[in-house]
């Protein structure tokens, strides 16, 4: 079958890319693009690790062929990060220990941020909701939640 | 049909280091001209944060900032060896390498600085924050910086130094078993508390409160993160988690996450813990290690729990629905 | 070290790795890629026990990107042991299947092809040749006279210097069992559980130009995952090069030496990079496992509860190789009558093989079990006796200068302290006998 181009906004920026058909967003990243953040933990859609955002929402690279994103606006772990620095959300997550072996932290970053810019202040009921696709085996999920919950605080200035 | 709750406990020991000893790791350290300090080791950080107690360890032998301090691992071509990351030996075995490298450059460095300084090394200390004085006189004072330019183009000194922990090989009598197994043990006691719903069979695990003795915590926020990543391993290995559903039958084995039955932030319990600390007689700083320890405790724990709830005493892991469910209903007849 | 004040350790510094970690910058081995690089991926077997009498490879070759396959006929020393490195033997697990398939998923053949979906048609396009032997799943039944024998030296079970299990005696358990009151008896039995990482064991084996190979590997044990890969290739030891430490989660699954072997002789052969990745499959169903455990215990306890005769009885599952499972049960005897002072203890720990993906380290290796057998057990002996659960810790914890079972001398002991603070915790009152006890008091046993 023969490859296509397909048109995207990637990070902020028009791209274009060639890919076979049905190649998945995230070996697109991944294989193609240098883009390695969004990770490839299961490619079944069971652990998140793959996860980017789409229109803003959190979505599995790993099952998602490039097709779908035509026109669409896709952002990675790269496109939130500053060139110096960090942004709050990774701010909290580094300063509170919300991170071991770092596997799930790109996937669970992304989420986070799709939700407060959704919910700037989300409930503890609603932040574990939202957190329930990414899989963690290191740190119990707890300190994820609290930062989650720290990072709506220091996006809203209210931080204690 | 009811939620009945329950209280159970269990208390574990914990080994340090490879089963038997004869595992050592060996580290090398040196200064760089402008007094940072490079630690080099063949060792692995599985995400427990090796390489941040590590340099932790190395920066408080050496008398030096934690910021002045490098870990560079893990290569063979320059890196001693490390028997691995396993067996929660890391700290214990690396961390006492390290000090040993660190009191040899360490004692290099005192030598430059005494030069430097005209007094003896024995008249020295260090204020961890890079500076060396002599004691008693802050004023007579010198930066590591500045020791490690004169070690390097004054006096041809080079302040580095290697060292080495191993805990020698224990035969083991195959009779009577007699052996050597272990450096030191680490403790911890943890109290259950479970909702078991008697419909469903299923396990709701409200809090696992415990104590850790630990010996000495490097870094409490990353003994911490084994607290709490622990426990929660523990309770999935109680109440979840199995490659083989029909034990000892191989059928319907999973292959992913959706058939591998692993709890999630939802089933979170309240995790509260206090540790303890009575330092080890060989470990560095007094460490025994915490890695594996926190997934041990919770298991029988929640067991009894169980029990204490429902008067079920599941023996056979894990505790899933079915199970409590079939040793209800044989209770009842 | 004499340093009073301790500066440095002892505080909660942020991680070294952490902004890696939170900018997605910290590089796995998943995320290396080499230009030329091959994929590799294995063709298993679909049941437990066989006799592999052939391969065909024909229909594979055709898939566009095909490079090369590879049998045990390509492995220099295809039969190892990873204990090997501390003196345990004899040699018994493949690379690559010789003749007898033990377990369902074990590596038969390795397909390196130029995409990892070449690779991937590749293998399903192997066609196998399979006489299906029964297997054999149930420690008990794997050790009795009429199982299926798993190993060349004729037995189901791991020889412990001419000793049929790891065994541990101290004092007179018969007499122990007369002299007491009660007689409590359980039977405990772990399933076999999977590390689950989110990330899966992975390595890249690349070719330098002054002909040594570069293995980039997240293996928890640097030097002995080269190690056994050197003398599986039969080649100097220095002729290899691994380089790691980034491990995105271990906790044992990662000691084992399934992928650097085979990847590096790929990439020998074809002197091009070659990446072999586990999938979420393979990490569930081929990589080692935590082997199960069936532990049976026979106590005889006092009616003041103390126990003075410990009996155990248990069966590690092995699954069908070694890996590190004769040495777990060493640990595993060390520990599984458990951190109280008992003065009449018999242990026979067995490692059992059947026709399973193999048990290996997990975190808490041969310990986890025996914890959660012998502290249950402990709750059944409490009700027996009329105990709380409590209570009957206290009576039997050990102290410093207690004899462990096999006979070393307690010391750093200090369950009673974690007992007494998490009571404490949980506003449990303790009588006051309890609440003295010290790890460090002699007393009158």
């Amino acid at each position: 079958m023969a490859s296509k181009i397909i048109s995207f906004t990637l990070n902020g920026r028009l791209t274009e890319v060639l890919v076979k058909p049905l190649t998945t967003l995230g070996t697109l990243l991944r294989e193609q693009l240098d883009l390695t953040a969004a990770k490839s933990g299961c490619k079944q859609g069971g652990c998140g690790s793959c996860t980017v955002l789409l229109n803003g929402q959190p979505v599995l690279s790993c099952l998602l062929p490039v097709e779908e994103v035509e026109g669409q606006q896709v952002i990675t772990l790269e496109g939130i990060t500053p060139t110096d620095g960090l942004n709050p959300i990774q701010e909290v997550f580094y300063e509170n220990f919300a991170i071991q072996c770092g596997y799930c932290s790109p996937g669970m970053i992304l989420v986070t941020k799709a939700l407060l810019d959704k919910n700037p202040h989300p409930s503890r009921e609603q932040i574990i909701d939202s957190l329930t696709g990414n899989y963690c085996r290191c740190t119990g999920y707890e300190p994820i939640i609290q930062a989650v919950e720290k990072a709506a605080q220091r996006l809203n200035g209210h931080e204690g | 049909m009811a939620k009945k709750r329950g209280l159970g406990i269990a208390a574990v020991n914990y080994p340090t280091g490879m089963n038997l000893g004869g595992d050592p790791s060996q580290a090398l350290i040196h200064a760089t001209t402008t007094g940072s300090f490079v630690i080099t080791l063949a060792s692995t950080d599985l995400g427990q944060g090796l390489k941040t107690v590590i340099a932790q360890i190395g920066a408080e032998t050496l008398g030096v900032p934690f910021e002045n301090v490098m870990i560079d691992t893990a290569d063979s071509d320059t890196g001693p060896h490390c028997m691995g990351t396993f067996a929660s030996r890391a700290t214990h075995r690396v961390g006492n390498a390290v000090i040993q490298a660190a009191e040899e450059a360490r004692k290099v460095m005192m030598e430059v600085a005494a030069d430097e300084l005209e007094a003896s090394p024995d008249d020295l200390e260090t204020d961890g924050q890079g500076n060396i004085n002599v004691k008693g006189s802050p004023d007579r004072s010198i930066n590591v910086i500045d020791v490690a330019l004169a070690a390097h183009f004054k006096y041809g000194k080079t302040i580095s130094g290697r060292g080495m922990f191993m805990k020698p090989k224990s035969d083991v009598d195959p009779e009577t078993g007699k052996m050597d197994p272990d450096s030191t043990e680490a403790h911890a006691c943890t109290v259950a508390e479970v909702e078991v719903d008697t419909e469903t069979g299923e396990v709701k695990v409200l809090s696992l409160k415990s104590a850790y003795e630990v010996g000495q915590q490097v870094n409490p926020a990353l003994v911490e993160g084994q607290i709490r990543g622990g426990s929660y391993m523990g309770m999935a290995h109680a109440l979840y988690e199995t490659t083989h559903p029909y034990y000892p039958q191989v059928e319907h084995m999973p292959t992913s996450f959706s058939e591998y039955v692993l709890p999630g932030p939802m089933e979170l319990p309240e995790i509260d813990s206090v540790v303890l600390e009575y330092p080890s007689a060989n470990g560095p700083y007094g460490v025994k290690g915490v890695g594996e320890m926190t997934a041990n405790s919770p298991i029988p724990a929640i067991i009894n729990a169980i029990y204490d709830a429902v008067g079920v005493r599941i023996t056979d892991l894990p505790a899933t629905p079915e199970k409590i469910l079939r040793a209800l209903e044989e209770l009842e007849s | 070290m004499t340093e009073s004040k301790l500066n440095v350790v002892g505080q909660s510094v942020l991680r070294r790795d952490g902004l890696g970690h939170v900018t997605g910058k910290t590089v796995y081995i998943d995320d290396i890629k080499f230009r030329d690089m091959l994929y590799l991926k294995m063709v298993r077997s679909p049941v437990p026990h066989a006799r592999l009498k052939g391969i065909d490879f024909s229909e594979a070759e055709k898939v566009p990107g095909f490079v090369r396959a590879f049998t045990h006929e390509d492995v220099p020393k295809n039969i190892y042991t990873i204990l090997c490195l501390i003196g345990v033997g004899p040699d018994e697990e493949p690379v690559l299947v010789e003749d007898e398939i033990r377990y369902k998923g074990e590596q038969i053949a390795a397909i390196v092809a130029e995409t990892e979906e070449a690779a991937m048609e590749a293998v399903s396009r192997v066609k196998l040749d399979l006489e299906e032997l029964p297997a054999v799943l149930d420690v008990e039944e794997a050790i009795k006279p009429d199982a299926p024998v798993l190993k060349h030296w004729g037995t189901n079970y791991f020889i412990y210097e001419d000793y049929h299990c790891r065994r541990v005696r101290l004092g007179d358990v018969e007499k122990g069992f007369a002299e007491a009151d009660f007689i409590v008896e359980g039977r405990y039995q772990t399933s076999p559980i999977e590390h689950a990482p989110a990330e899966t064991t992975a390595c890249v084996a690349k070719p330098e130009a002054d002909g040594r190979i570069t293995v980039y590997t997240n293996t928890q044990a640097i030097y002995f995952t080269l190690d056994n890969t050197a003398l599986i290739l039969q080649v100097p030891f220095q002729k290899l090069h691994f380089v790691g430490g980034t491990v995105g989660g271990g906790f044992g699954g990662k000691v084992d030496v399934l992928l650097e072997p085979i990847a590096s002789l790929a990439a020998i052969k074809t002197g091009r990079p070659v990446k072999f990745k586990f999938t979420r499959e393979e990490e569930m169903r081929c990589s080692s496992s935590r082997g199960a455990w069936r532990m049976y215990f026979k106590d005889g306890v006092t009616k003041d509860g103390r126990i003075i005769a410990r009996k155990i009885t248990t069966y590690a599952d092995a699954g069908a190789y070694n890996r590190h499972t004769p040495y777990a049960v060493t640990k595993h005897a060390a520990n599984i009558a458990g951190p109280y002072r008992i003065p009449n203890v018999w242990i026979d720990g067995y490692c059992v093989y059947t026709n399973r993906q193999p048990g290996s380290a997990m975190r808490g290796f041969g310990v986890t079990p025996a914890s959660f057998a012998l502290e249950v057990q402990m709750d059944k002996i409490a009700e027996t006796v009329g105990l709380d659960p409590w209570s009957v810790r206290f009576i039997n914890a050990y102290r410093d200068g207690d004899m462990k079972p096999h006979q070393k001398v307690v010391e750093d002991a200090t369950l009673i302290e974690v007992m007494q603070a998490a009571a404490k915790m949980v506003g449990h009152e303790l009588p006051e006998e309890y609440q003295k006890m010290s790890s460090q008091a002699l007393e009158e046993g």
